[in-house]
């Protein structure tokens, strides 16, 4: 679908740089004429909104660097003395940083979901998926580093209990756990060396991120956007030019995304944060509740769930891992949800299971719902969501696959066929 | 197998621990429901509720609690307790600050006392003790916490440390245990806080004639550490419902550029 270039440089100095270095080409060809299945919905502004994200915390981290200091005893006050109160506008920049995160992390799973509702993981697309589950991981990783470096409780328990995570290995080979936790700490606690190498990581891992944002817009312009009906765009009636159909809507609906950040930003600037944070890392202190960030919550209660160190921890990273597969897992032909009754189904019960699970794992671990006379232990829910995360993708994948039976697919973007009827296509 | 920090240790024995405490009867009570003028998106602090607090944390809650990241000069400062700054030059110059080592290199006098000089508006809140250990010394072994950003650190915020202050001089359910040198303060989590009854009707003589009753004590000195935790509140709300009406704006028009762009095309 990338097709043939048609930019044809207007001036002689444009012509000059085309012979040198097609940059302009480029540009036009990715951003202006780019062709794009014209069906795209709501949904499909994600990609566009998470790059604005990425470019809102880089450019607020970088600001928030020049004044942050990288050192446990002087950390706290850097933020919240000198940032927070002595820097111009320094409280605004950290408020957009902080939720910005949150912000970050609403706009991907939004786009997780949407890839796996329409299938956007299927044959041509496997890499660019790959791809999609590595940014992901490393946002999970950039987000605990900077959740650390204000050095607050939860930033010092958090990183604690997280990096303890690797001493389970100790169970497979002794000492094994143990030297991975030191040598990641820098030390034999969490202290000054685990705080500078979390913040010189802290600033690596964006530009990371941005390098595999980069390889992952350019899988996606080589077989062109998945759309919601799943099918391949089959000529010139299809689609729209990018410029100006996607550029106007995606402006338009990333104004309203920015309207919900500035609401968090201005009016609630620590409605995602854990008022723990708002005291100096103390390590002979434990706060009474140790809870990561929202984002996390669902693979905590994973974690959580399983009552062997060992095998919570790999519970923990297979849930992550699992993601990778996802392209070979699904069996079926068609791509979008919209044509795939059962799976529909299944889809919609995923994404309540990782609503239950972010939930149960920010609740105390001997929590129980009161049903009635009934008290059920959330930790059961925890792991009943657990198994069927693992159920949803190892085997309802493949099996729903085979033995669904998915409605009519339309002949084309142009001339969508509403059949309501079970009939194969 | 000695792990440095087993998580599950932290995660189920901590709960254990407030499971074991609440059978005790030592749940805290949720907090009082408080209207707060700095409460929602136009919320602002009263200037004079700010003074009087400044005055009830002075004169009270300094003897033993510190407030570091807060400067003399925040006082002066846009959003805040509204003093000019002449009367803050004046307030610094009242507090006798650790001096910086005079030409002899010294910061002991001849005695061995700690030299010191009247502070100024770049200094921040002095110290409540020379040290934690002192601190503890004096107040039963329990360190009392930082004021500066209390309300934010605490669930519950302005309304949690209001119940505290006025959550004194109850008499615990029959069977509760006081320790000794405790006191009994329903909204503290386990019931038993080392914070003797910090206010009392007349702890202080508010100059502009508010009855100094522990209520009103205890609003005035919750507004101004709310201050304190986010003295840039006023401003915030300000600068937010500017960008609130620029970006709705903004989004009208992007609005009806999209519109206009695919009318031809849906």
């Amino acid at each position: 679908m990338a097709g043939q270039s048609t930019y044809v440089p207007a001036t002689g100095l444009s012509r000059w740089l085309d012979q040198r270095l097609p940059i302009l080409r480029l540009m036009h060809d990715t951003m202006t004429t780019f062709p794009t299945p014209r069906n795209l919905n709501v949904w499909y502004t994600f990609g566009g909104i998470l790059t604005f994200c990425l470019g809102v915390q880089i450019v607020s981290g970088i600001v928030l660097a020049m004044h942050y200091v990288p050192n446990a005893g002087l950390a706290f006050s850097s933020v919240e003395g000198g940032i927070m109160r002595e820097v111009n506008y320094g409280w605004l920049i950290r408020y957009i940083h902080s939720n910005g995160a949150s912000m970050f992390f609403l706009a991907v799973y939004i786009h997780m979901f949407r890839g796996l509702y329409y299938g956007s993981y299927k044959a041509p697309r496997e890499i660019i998926w790959i791809l999609g589950v590595l940014l992901y991981l490393l946002m999970m990783a950039t987000a605990f580093f900077g959740y650390v470096l204000p050095w607050g409780q939860m930033s010092f328990w958090g990183a604690t209990v997280i990096t303890s995570l690797f001493s389970a290995f100790d169970q497979l080979i002794p000492h094994l756990g143990t030297t991975i936790t030191t040598w990641l700490w820098g030390d034999f606690a969490v202290g000054d060396a685990t705080l500078n190498r979390f913040f010189s990581l802290h600033y690596l891992l964006p530009f990371a991120i941005a390098a595999v944002v980069g390889l992952h817009i350019w899988a996606l312009h080589v077989p062109g956007n998945n759309n919601p009906l799943g099918i391949d765009v089959k000529g010139p009636q299809d689609t729209v030019p990018f410029h100006p159909y996607y550029t106007a809507k995606d402006a338009f609906y990333l104004s309203l995304f920015v309207i919900l950040f500035a609401g968090f930003v201005f009016f609630a600037p620590n409605f995602f944060g854990n008022p723990d944070n708002y005291t100096q890392a103390n390590p002979l202190v434990t706060p009474t509740e140790i809870v990561p960030e929202w984002y996390l919550l669902p693979f905590y209660a994973m974690l959580r769930a399983i009552p062997q160190k060992l095998i919570g921890v790999l519970v923990l990273f297979g849930a992550l891992l699992t993601l990778l597969f996802i392209p070979w897992l699904d069996t079926s032909k068609v791509r979008s949800c919209r044509f795939r009754p059962l799976m529909k189904q299944c889809f919609w019960v995923l994404a309540l299971d990782c609503v239950l699970l972010g939930y149960v794992g920010s609740q105390t671990t001997d929590a129980a719902l009161n049903l009635g006379s009934m008290q059920l232990p959330l930790v059961w829910l925890a792991r009943l969501g657990t198994a069927y995360y693992f159920a949803f993708f190892w085997v309802i994948m493949p099996v729903v696959g085979w033995i669904e039976k998915p409605k009519a697919l339309p002949e084309s973007i142009a001339k969508p066929v509403l059949a309501t009827t079970g009939e194969r296509t | 197998m000695k792990l440095a920090l087993p998580i599950y240790a932290l995660a189920l024995g901590l709960s254990l621990g407030t499971a074991a405490a609440a059978a005790d009867n030592g749940a805290a009570l949720p907090p009082k429901d408080v209207s707060w003028p700095s409460n929602g998106p136009f919320g602002t602090y009263d200037r004079g509720t700010l003074q009087r607090g400044f005055q009830v944390y002075k004169e009270v809650c300094s003897a033993c609690h510190n407030m570091n990241l807060v400067a003399f000069h925040d006082l002066a400062a846009p959003g805040g307790p509204g003093f000019t700054e002449a009367q803050a030059k004046a307030i610094a110059a009242g507090y006798k600050m650790p001096a910086e080592p005079n030409d002899k290199g010294d910061i002991f006098d001849e005695k061995g006392n700690r030299l010191t000089r009247p502070g100024i508006l770049a200094d921040h809140f002095p110290p409540a003790f020379p040290n934690e250990e002192a601190a503890r010394m004096a107040n039963g072994g329990a360190l009392p916490p930082d004021l500066s950003l209390i309300i934010k650190a605490r669930q519950g915020g302005p309304n949690y440390v209001y119940s505290l202050l006025t959550g004194f001089g109850q008499k615990p359910p029959h069977g509760f245990a006081v320790q000794e040198g405790k006191y009994y303060n329903p909204y503290f989590a386990g019931r038993n806080i080392s914070m003797p009854p910090p206010l009392m009707r007349g702890s202080v003589s508010f100059a502009d004639g508010t009855p100094s009753t522990v209520a009103n004590e205890a609003t005035a000195v919750v507004t101004y550490l709310a201050w304190a935790s986010e003295p840039n509140l006023e401003e915030r709300h300000r600068v937010g419902f500017e960008v609130m009406a620029f970006l709705i704006l903004l989004a009208g028009l992007l609005f009806l550029s999209y519109r206009q762009i695919w009318k031809d095309e849906h």
